[in-house]
């Protein structure tokens, strides 16, 4: 029997402390009230146009497949001080990640202090040679960070939280956290009175501070954008509403051009000079002189101005080489080695599959482990042990063997589960949770972040792209 | 403001116009239908409406016959027919999603609930099953696209480029819809005016509901009689819908809001597109139907319809589609 730990039930008996309340609510409103409302939800999210697009699908008339992610309306609550204590792990730990990318572009320290080895560096696609020795304003380069954290159980039946993947170049999702918040207090307004529920509506505000904050030194009032790849990327519906909620432009690569190595945007009453590009596009994409020459979604000639410190690029190139899963490892050391504190979030303990022993090992027991592709994101190129059929693990003990260096290892944690509102009524769900760190002059973020939950019981695959569904998180207040 | 938000922001405008424009002429013609009159007489009214929107080859190449049913389905449903109302509250929804930042949530809402809404409405048949109700749902919710407009944007760059996609567009669809009434079936109905001094009262009542069909087509009949106090005769009707400032959906009306709005966008290298706009304004301005009619109502329209695509030509290259760099 593995371990277990659900957020909300102790023990089958047992409701935890800071659950206690809300339990007792839930416990009074009849099913069909509830299934009213998630009905509710889901109108009100369609009206709003609160989708994602999929890729490749198409409706019957040709037009793009626009779906909603769906929202779970139990939330995932943490208590203040389990806030408090991620909070500060979180702070440290992105700092830490910024100085760790400021460092490779710069005197690599890191490598000469023979911490990460340097073909773990220089052999990373997510490199960026262009990048070195420029100066970016602050030093900061991933001004938007998203960390993915999640609870396992632990063999005594506690449960600790650790972190699964930084994500340091477009994170996204965090809209989600805002609308579901909106969206629980449209349905339940009085949960809201009843608990002490930290706000996150903020954010945008926060966000439009970090990006002033880091624009050319130059520049008294600088004019932020956000850089989209159009209406029908995934996260469209992201793009649209920061920017309106910053009260800047949602542009696209065809509103830029560069003269005189500053970038401008073509406006109604000509030429406007940019100063922060909020950009929501991969550094592939950015300037198809620098990087794919096929790219019709950025600026020519924007790597110039970059470098050149015209403009600001939020993130900055390059931040990929600190969030792939073949850095995560290092990330502990990377804290004492700068910063010169004991971490205090944990990371999954990690096998690199380059290294003969621990591939040994992870070849050894593949049935017990997930594998991952140290270049794979969304759920895509990785193995699930335990999940796994004997015909999956012998394909993918092939893929390994081929290509050791592509894989890391991680024994399966057993993710903590939430009372998640199924088909079936309510039932254990797994869940993680990605808060939203800012760092600017300061390092900044609201409580809470969004809770992705695994709608298929028993599985671990969060992923909206798989499955997955979001929660409203509420960090209660102390 | 963006030059492609402006652009999004204008064709957003035109479409639901647009879309508003062909269910009013659909509705018109739908309720003709109903009276007593000729197989002849519906089938040129359902013609007169696809030259209007000059589709007639095309729908004839698709369908073939002229009936009500197939003009209907073309008009309302069809997705390949680009002026079709699916095709019009879809262009909207999409322009407005492209900057749904730009508008407020309530104008965005709006535009995204019509096209929800007009597909549940389409696939449930209740287009079918009643479509006097469905176009007058098709009108209001142009109206209410224009009322939360007016009622909850800044009245910015944003707004004025709303503002100008709505009255060009009524501007050329009020202009088209004067032309085929008039020209396509001139000979017949002035000839019923003659018929009239001959005392052929069948004729005469005729006569009245084609009139009084036109002017119900632009919610202008109660207008009419409250402008006029007198008998529908069709001088007076083409005076009400061409030289009126004040009526909403005459062409003075529209070219007015037009010039208005496009002074508030006024930028470097726009002057002679102003000018243009305000010389077509003061032709209307100081206009006068004996003489429109006197060098022919069709002569006319189609000069208009000419300068307002001109019009249209130049807002897009000095706003929404600049050259630079």
């Amino acid at each position: 029997m593995r371990p277990s730990f659900d957020e909300m039930q102790a023990n089958q008996d047992t409701v935890r402390e800071h659950y206690r309340s809300y339990q007792r609510w839930l416990s009074q409103q009849p099913p069909d009230v509830m299934r009213s409302r998630r009905e509710e939800a889901e109108m009100i999210f369609r009206r709003v146009g609160i989708t994602f697009a999929v890729y490749g699908a198409k409706d019957e008339d040709g037009s793009g497949t626009e779906r909603l992610i769906p929202f779970d309306l139990i939330p995932r609550v943490i208590p203040a001080h389990e806030w408090q204590e991620m909070e500060r792990g979180l702070r440290q730990r992105v700092t830490a990640l910024n100085r760790f990318i400021h460092d490779v572009y710069h005197d690599q320290e890191i490598i000469k202090a023979g911490i990460v080895p340097a073909d773990q560096i220089f052999k990373n696609a997510q490199f960026r040679p262009e990048m070195m020795g420029v100066d970016v304003p602050a030093g900061v380069y991933s001004h938007i960070a998203g960390i993915d954290i999640v609870r396992a159980a632990n063999p005594d039946g506690s449960g600790t939280y650790y972190v699964l993947e930084d994500n340091l170049r477009v994170p996204s999702g965090v809209s989600y956290m805002l609308e579901n918040r909106k969206m629980m207090m449209r349905l339940f307004p009085d949960l809201f009175s009843e608990h002490r529920v930290a706000p996150v509506a903020h954010y945008p505000d926060l966000l439009l501070e970090t990006l002033r904050a880091v624009a050319p030194a130059a520049v008294n009032d600088p004019t932020v954008v956000l850089l989209t790849p159009g209406m029908y990327n995934s996260a469209y519906f992201e793009h649209a509403f920061l920017a309106q909620q910053m009260g800047v432009e949602l542009v696209e690569g065809q509103d830029l051009f560069v003269r005189d190595n500053f970038v401008y945007m073509r406006t109604t009453q000509g030429p406007k000079r940019v100063d922060v590009i909020y950009r929501r596009l991969d550094d592939d994409f950015l300037d198809p002189l620098a990087f794919r020459p096929d790219s019709t979604l950025g600026c020519a000639g924007l790597l110039s101005v970059y470098r050149a410190g015209n403009v600001t690029l939020s993130n900055a190139i390059g931040t990929g080489v600190a969030d792939d899963k073949s850095i995560y490892p290092y990330v502990p050391k990377m804290i004492e080695f700068y910063l010169g504190e004991r971490p205090i979030l944990k990371n999954v303990p990690t096998y690199q599959c380059r290294e003969a022993d621990d591939l040994h090992y992870v070849l050894d027991h593949l049935s017990e482990l997930v594998v991952k592709e140290v270049h794979g994101a969304g759920g895509y190129g990785m193995l699930v042990g335990p999940a796994s059929t004997k015909d999956e693990i012998a394909d993918f003990r092939k893929a390994l063997e081929a290509n050791p260096g592509g894989y890391i290892a991680q024994p399966t944690l057993s993710l903590s589960t939430c009372p998640t509102f199924v088909e079936s009524g309510i039932a254990p769900r797994h869940i993680d949770l990605r808060p939203f760190v800012l760092s600017g002059k300061t390092v900044q973020m609201v409580p809470g972040g969004l809770t992705r939950v695994a709608l298929k019981e028993g599985s671990l695959v969060v992923n909206s792209s798989q499955g997955g569904g979001t929660k409203d998180t509420w960090v209660l207040e102390a | 403001m963006l030059s492609r938000t402006a652009d999004h922001l204008f064709w957003m405008a035109r479409y639901m116009e647009r879309a508003e424009n062909t269910a009013r002429m659909l509705d018109v013609n739908y309720q003709t239908a109903l009276l007593p009159q000729s197989a002849d007489a519906a089938e040129k009214g359902w013609k007169g409406l696809l030259s209007i929107s000059e589709l007639t080859g095309d729908f004839a190449k698709r369908y073939g016959s002229v009936s009500a049913r197939t003009v209907m389905d073309y008009m309302v449903s069809d997705a390949a027919n680009p002026s079709s109302i699916r095709s019009c509250l879809m262009a909207a929804r999409e322009n407005a999603r492209a900057v749904r930042g730009t508008l407020t949530t309530e104008v965005w809402e709006t535009q995204n609930q019509t096209w929800l809404e007009f597909q549940r409405m389409v696939a449930t048949g209740a287009f079918q099953r009643d479509p006097g109700a469905a176009f007058e749902w098709v009108k209001f919710r142009s109206h209410l696209s224009r009322g939360v407009t007016v009622g909850t944007m800044l009245q910015d760059e944003a707004f004025h480029f709303l503002r100008i996609g709505s009255f060009l567009e009524r501007a050329d669809n009020t202009a088209r819809l004067l032309d085929v009434k008039f020209h396509a079936v001139e000979n017949e109905y002035f000839g019923a005016v003659q018929a009239q001094s001959q005392g052929n009262a069948k004729d005469v009542e005729y006569d009245f509901y084609h009139w009084s069909a036109i002017l119900r087509s632009v919610s202008g009949f109660e207008v009419y009689r409250k402008a006029y106090r007198n008998v529908i005769r069709p001088e007076k009707v083409a005076e009400l819908l061409i030289l009126r400032p004040d009526m909403p959906r005459s062409l003075a009306a529209c070219m007015n809001e037009v010039v208005a709005n496009l002074r508030m966008v006024a930028n470097e290298q726009s002057s002679e597109t102003l000018r243009r706009a305000g010389r077509l304004r003061a032709d209307l301005q100081y206009g006068r139907i004996d003489e429109i009619l006197a060098t022919g109502l069709h002569a006319y329209l189609t000069q208009f319809l000419e300068r307002v695509g001109t019009l249209g030509l130049g807002i897009s290259r000095d706003f929404l589609v600049p050259v630079e760099a």
